[in-house]
């Protein structure tokens, strides 16, 4: 029971961070109907950004992180204006592959760059002991981070201007286009929110797991995952879908052995796509 | 001169494949011959991938998932039950269409980016299942007894014969691919592209067809999966499903032009080719996925339609002989 609450604490902190990175992805999927597959790499240049502000400019990785994020919102928008913007009306074929593309090419350069080898950030806030769970205080603050990160975003949508146009262009694009909403400069918006999302999950990630320039890979398979679980296009279901996914990390060790995690996990993210395709908070269409 | 004219769709890329299979029997090296089997085995890729998302309309990233467990599926009955060659190939491929028939009873129905998305969960979960099936040896995979080799008259003829399938094989789908384009089931899948909904309507069943376009589609990799490991020696499930492959294929298929017969096998080959060009290249080396990333976004931005759909456009009396 001991090793279950654990294990159970260690997955749902981690959940938070998944939803974040998961969030990105859905924002971008509920306003342009992108499915973005250059998440992952941005998730991994997020590492690697943290890890080199870090280490070559001896910044605190916290204040790194909050640098990458806002450096993960001009790259959405470079990658917006170069590769989607084109295609975005096209069937989702274009979409997919010019996303890829990019995919390709952030990882080409960060392998020949960095190579493949693991790097860790030396960085701990050390570890406090509640009973049987021992808390580890990066996870504790990414986790904190991550909910902060939500209600913002939560915020943006709902009160700002900007965060309306987005709801807007997200609802309906040529209706928003008539009221006079800049559709293109809101679609480049969202993406950068979108990118910066994953880049500052990914800066958060790096304060207490190593990475290689791969590593962003198998944080895109779970945002997958999680945006279906919550409902492709529904950013706070995210977060949601991000926890629930925590939880089932933790407790399936608990049960059968960890290399199951992935079968369970897609099995379950088929099923949800095929019964529920709106996602278990969505509504029933 | 009109049934030449007619029969040129499937002549032309038939004649591909036999010039690209002639290559290393003319050298007699056997780089070439390897250099041979890795461009028809990306056409027979391309090509069986191309019924279902040229011609269907529906983008698949798991299409490697049928190589992968085709090659399994052989690997397993050869190395360890001992059967020929040949027959546990065409099991392979049988594997690889009964998975394919009941995902597409269960997965089928999503319609675009949901069924793209489907099919990568699909991936992974058939990879981390092997991972963890020890029949099949688990995260180590099977390793082929050298005897076996033997019954084919040692390694050296066995390589060779396996390169004789391979074109064999490359032939059997590009002639496929051609017969469904032009035949009513084709036209059905063409329609279902275009309009789903419309073509249900003009009286085309869709899940049916739909089912067997992704079952015929699988066959192929499945039979191909079992021939690459067996000249292999060995199978693991890091080399069995590797998600860049799927995509690698849509590459192809995009590069050569989506929906075409002779597309696949153009884009196979040009895609194989810059690939080593770039992979030897001493500049290029470090960086061929960049660079081919980049290749991929100029496709799909600004030639979507790929060289022979490009062609096909710019040049409209080639869309008589080129298919």
């Amino acid at each position: 029971m001991d090793f279950v609450l654990a294990s159970l604490t260690d997955g749902l902190l981690l959940g938070f961070v998944y939803g974040v990175a998961a969030m990105g992805m859905t924002l971008i999927w509920g306003v342009m109907d992108v499915i973005n597959l250059s998440h992952g790499p941005v998730i991994a240049l997020g590492m690697f950004g943290v890890y080199l502000l870090a280490a070559a400019l001896g910044l605190h990785p916290y204040l790194a992180v909050i640098v990458v994020a806002a450096l993960g919102l001009l790259l959405g928008i470079v990658i917006y204006a170069i590769a989607v913007h084109r295609v975005i009306d096209a069937p989702h074929l274009s979409t997919l592959l010019a996303t890829y593309a990019i995919n390709m090419v952030i990882i080409g350069l960060g392998t020949a760059y960095f190579t493949t080898s693991p790097r860790n950030i030396e960085f701990t806030l050390g570890t406090s002991s509640i009973g049987p769970i021992t808390l580890l205080w990066t996870r504790v603050v990414a986790a904190l981070a991550a909910l902060l990160a939500t209600g913002g975003l939560y915020l943006f949508l709902q009160r700002t201007r900007p965060g309306r146009y987005i709801r807007a262009v997200a609802n309906n694009r040529s209706a928003a286009e008539l009221m006079g909403v800049p559709s293109t400069k809101i679609l480049a918006l969202s993406f950068g929110i979108g990118t910066l999302l994953a880049a500052f999950s990914g800066g958060l990630i790096s304060t207490f797991f190593p990475f290689t320039i791969l590593s962003g890979g198998v944080y895109e398979l779970k945002s997958f995952v999680i945006v279906v679980l919550g409902g492709l296009g529904n950013p706070v279901g995210a977060l949601f879908g991000g926890l629930i996914l925590g939880v089932l990390e933790g407790l399936i060790p608990v049960m059968m052995p960890t290399t199951w995690v992935p079968v369970v996990e897609f099995v379950l993210f088929v099923v949800i796509l095929r019964l529920r395709p709106s996602g278990l908070f969505g509504a029933k269409q | 001169m009109k049934r030449l004219q007619s029969s040129l769709g499937l002549l032309l890329p038939i004649l591909l494949v036999l010039l690209i299979a002639a290559w290393p029997l003319v050298t007699s090296q056997a780089s070439d011959r390897e250099s041979a089997f890795t461009i028809l085995k990306a056409i027979t890729l391309a090509a069986s991938l191309n019924i279902l998302l040229g011609y269907t309309g529906y983008v698949s990233f798991g299409h490697i998932v049928f190589f992968g467990l085709g090659g399994y599926v052989g690997f397993y009955l050869v190395a360890v039950q001992n059967w020929p060659l040949v027959p546990a190939m065409l099991v392979g491929g049988l594997a690889s269409g009964l998975l394919a028939f009941l995902l597409g009873k269960a997965i089928l129905q999503l319609r675009g980016a949901y069924f793209a998305l489907a099919t990568i969960g699909v991936n992974e979960a058939v990879r981390a299942f092997i991972n963890n099936f020890q029949p099949f040896g688990g995260p180590i995979g099977l390793t082929m007894n050298f005897k076996v080799y033997q019954q084919y008259g040692g390694a050296m003829q066995a390589l060779q014969m396996a390169f004789y399938l391979m074109v064999l094989l490359t032939l059997i789908v590009v002639i496929v691919s051609h017969r469904v384009r032009v035949s009513k089931f084709g036209l059905g899948l063409l329609a279902i592209r275009e309009d789903e909904d419309a073509a249900e309507v003009m009286g085309v069943v869709a899940p049916a067809a739909k089912t067997w376009a992704f079952v015929l589609s699988a066959i192929f990799p499945g039979i191909l999966g079992a021939l690459f490991f067996f000249k292999n020696g060995s199978v693991e499930p890091h080399d069995a499903f590797p998600l860049a492959a799927s995509i690698e294929a849509i590459v192809m298929i995009m590069l050569g032009g989506y929906g075409t017969v002779i597309g696949p096998v153009v884009g196979g080959l040009g895609f194989q080719w810059a690939r080593g060009f770039l992979l030897t290249n001493r500049f290029f080396k470090n960086i061929q996925l960049t660079v081919t990333g980049m290749l991929l976004l100029v496709i799909v931005l600004f030639i979507p339609a790929g060289a022979i759909g490009w062609l096909r456009h710019r040049f409209p009396k080639t869309r008589r002989v080129l298919q």
